[in-house]
């Protein structure tokens, strides 16, 4: 089942719409979370209603925030709440660390109804008990309308290394083969064919998904390996690329033929004059993994379910330092550089 | 993916490219006209596996930058200064006015808005009749009629909000103002698909005759591409010279008789300014004067002082294919995509950010 069948009842309120009386600390922001916000959320650490958490943690610790502006909030299969905390858990895992403990803040827009607000808490409350995380501090702010987009979402997180785990770009080395985890650029389309002025019928879902478990059974397995991880969101497979080969001082060679896109998706992408190498995926991670054990990782990757699609579209090569080469299906050969600004959709 | 997957076949690519290897015997000098084609033979890392004596020349075809500097200043001037709901294809937010694009305009707080079709900004101008919403009519004959069909949708429902900037040009006049240039030595041309699915491929039958040159009407995925320089390139080697179809799955001979028609009842001919080219007589096609209300440049009296272009800036032998975007001394150095000097470098079809974002390695 995904995150937007599920539901809890929302609670009986004398309010429908969020007004800036809601952050302005006093009664009506009491009113707020009290109304659900920390029954819905509600762990122990969350439940002292202090200023912030306090915990004990062991280890060597990771620590990532990101924040969450997306338009539409609402978009098939999913919405900002759910991408808020997947988000962190897989900027986390992709350090190598355990997710443990979220911080979560919302900024929003006066106006939000409060329906809409209780269907993204009832997403925030389902992803992180699936992906088992816990929200253990947060922050509300009402802005004016006109002065934000519906809602904006930070969180910020904490998770523990694995002991096997030494993700580090300076272990990048030739000969290193790159792993894709799924289809790429699903995220990207799904919002595109729900935004406004843009919308076209597709049955194109967002791929959002925690990456927490399957990177600890990867890691648990392959350890020290497993030399590089990265979720390709923003800016996509071909950003991500360019900063390890930018950073590695290496080049990277990737074959268009093994890139696993969507027929869908790659038709919408065409349509649109979107190249799926910079559109946005959310459920989706690259490794850069030693060549002895790329096959067995992809074995068993490929046993996971959600990760079947699974690929090794190419390696890490010494020729052409800081570039990414692609060879095309056609056999040519072409740069794939860095994203610059966003991608435009063309005239014709 | 069915109706592309079998036009970038790799084993079909492969049987044209030895045919073309096998017949090709002298030196050759093709004319893609259209920025798409000029992206996919980039793209596709076609220019590296053709025969080393045919060159291909990037032609004029990319209609964001062939839109006039004064243009552009006009359309971020009625976005920034005038209120006006800014609508553009994507592609022309980032080309650089004398000051500022569209995009910067829109940082300091002008309303434009990227559109997929002009009829999303006639919507608009529905849901603001508070606001006057324009539509920056740009391209060639491939997108003259949905634009023509935005200003009759307008007319029809009794609009006095809309009106379209339009920046619109023709392909056969620019043909020929390319072969009557003296430096640009083409012996054949691949047309542009699209443009003949709307307007059907008589126009270029003249042309043929009247320059002794073989025209192949061609389509933009690599096999297309493979194939019509195929025939052009046969044409050369038997000294022939004809006008030829490749792209005859999308191309009827006389085009599409309901768009010809729209664009006869919203536009006529007149001479156009090409950025970088210069004014080509009969070029390009402006909103008749019946319809002035519903053009965007006789409605707002804007009178912007012409601006001297780039010093540096080399789009216009870019565009007629006198020089390769690399042989610019800009080039990827002070003329970026992030940093345009010229529209060539930021348009989806322009030869510049071809080379820029997928020269193949050998180049770069």
């Amino acid at each position: 089942m995904n995150i937007t069948q599920m539901s809890c009842p929302m609670p009986q309120l004398d309010f429908e719409v969020i007004t800036l009386g809601h952050g302005s600390g006093g009664i009506l922001t009491n009113k707020l979370l009290e109304s659900g916000v920390f029954d819905l959320l509600k762990n122990p650490l969350l439940d002292q209603k202090h200023d912030g958490a306090i915990f004990r943690l062991d280890g060597q610790l990771a620590f990532s925030t990101d924040s969450y502006v997306i338009s539409p909030i609402f978009f098939p299969n999913s919405n900002i709440g759910e991408l808020a905390i997947n988000g962190t858990v897989n900027d986390l895992s992709m350090c190598g660390a355990i997710p443990k403990y979220l911080s979560l803040s919302f900024i929003i827009e006066e106006g939000l109804t409060m329906k809409e607000f209780w269907e993204i808490l009832v997403a925030i409350k389902f992803t992180a008990e699936k992906a088992g995380v816990q929200i253990v501090t947060g922050d509300t702010k009402v802005v004016e309308r006109g002065k934000g987009d519906k809602i904006f979402i930070n969180t910020s997180g904490i998770g523990v290394i694995h002991p096997k785990a030494n993700i580090n770009i300076k272990n990048v080395k030739t000969g290193d083969k790159i792993i894709i985890s799924g289809h790429i650029a699903t995220h990207g389309i799904a919002i595109m064919s729900v935004r406004e002025g843009l919308e076209f019928e597709t049955s194109i879902e967002s791929d959002t998904q925690h990456l927490n478990f399957v990177i600890k059974e990867l890691l648990d397995e392959f350890g020290n390996n497993i030399h590089l991880l990265r979720d390709p969101t923003r800016g996509g497979v071909a950003t991500v690329l360019n900063e390890i080969a930018r950073d590695a001082k290496l080049g990277c060679d990737i074959i268009q033929s093994q890139i696993p896109v969507l027929e869908e998706v790659e038709g919408a992408c065409e349509l649109l004059g979107l190249d799926p190498l910079y559109v946005a995926n959310e459920g989706v991670f690259m490794a850069i993994v030693a060549a002895e054990v790329a096959d067995n990782i992809l074995k068993k990757l490929k046993s996971i379910p959600n990760f079947e699609h699974s690929a090794c579209i190419g390696e890490v090569v010494a020729e052409h330092p800081k570039q990414v080469v692609l060879k095309s299906k056609i056999g040519g050969k072409r740069v794939v550089n860095m994203l610059v600004g966003e991608q435009l959709p063309r005239i014709c | 993916m069915k109706f592309i997957s079998e036009y970038r076949n790799p084993e079909v690519v492969e049987q044209y490219i030895n045919e073309i290897h096998k017949i090709t015997t002298q030196n050759w000098t093709i004319m893609e006209v259209c920025g798409g084609q000029t992206h996919s033979l980039v793209k596709n890392g076609i220019l590296n596996i053709l025969p080393s004596k045919i060159t291909m020349v990037h032609g004029p075809g990319c209609p964001v930058c062939v839109t006039p500097l004064n243009l552009i200043d006009k359309a971020v001037y009625l976005a920034l200064n005038k209120g006006v709901i800014m609508c553009t294809f994507g592609d022309m937010i980032r080309v650089p006015g004398s000051e500022k694009s569209l995009l910067e305009a829109k940082a300091f707080g002008a309303d434009v808005r990227i559109l997929y079709s002009p009829l999303e900004a006639v919507k608009i101008a529905q849901e603001n009749p508070d606001k006057q919403v324009v539509f920056f009519a740009v391209g060639f004959e491939t997108t003259a009629p949905a634009n023509a069909l935005s200003v009759l949708h307008a007319k029809r429902l009794g609009l006095n909000n809309y009106s379209i900037l339009a920046s619109h040009v023709l392909v056969p006049p620019a043909i020929e103002a390319v072969m009557n240039d003296d430096t640009a030595r083409i012996q054949g041309f691949l047309a542009a698909g699209h443009v003949c699915t709307i307007m059907g491929i008589s126009d270029y039958q003249p042309i043929v005759e009247k320059y002794q040159i073989p025209i192949v009407v061609t389509g933009f995925e690599p096999v297309d591409l493979l194939h019509g320089i195929l025939m052009v390139v046969k044409q050369l080697e038997n000294g022939e010279k004809k006008l030829e179809n490749q792209y005859s799955r999308v191309v009827k001979p006389e085009g599409n008789p309901e768009a010809i028609k729209v664009i006869n009842e919203v536009f006529e001919t007149q001479d156009r300014e090409w950025r970088g080219i210069g004014t080509i007589p009969m070029s390009g096609w402006e909103v008749k004067s019946t319809l002035t209300e519903f053009d965007a440049n006789k409605k707002f009296a804007i009178n912007i002082a012409k601006a001297p272009e780039c010093a540096e800036c080399i789009a216009g032998l870019v565009l007629k294919g006198i020089k390769k975007p690399y042989e610019c001394s800009q080039f990827g150095k002070n003329c970026t995509p992030e940093k345009p000097l010229g529209a060539p470098m930021v348009s989806s079809e322009g030869a510049c950010a071809a080379y820029f974002h997928y020269a193949n390695v050998e180049a770069v």
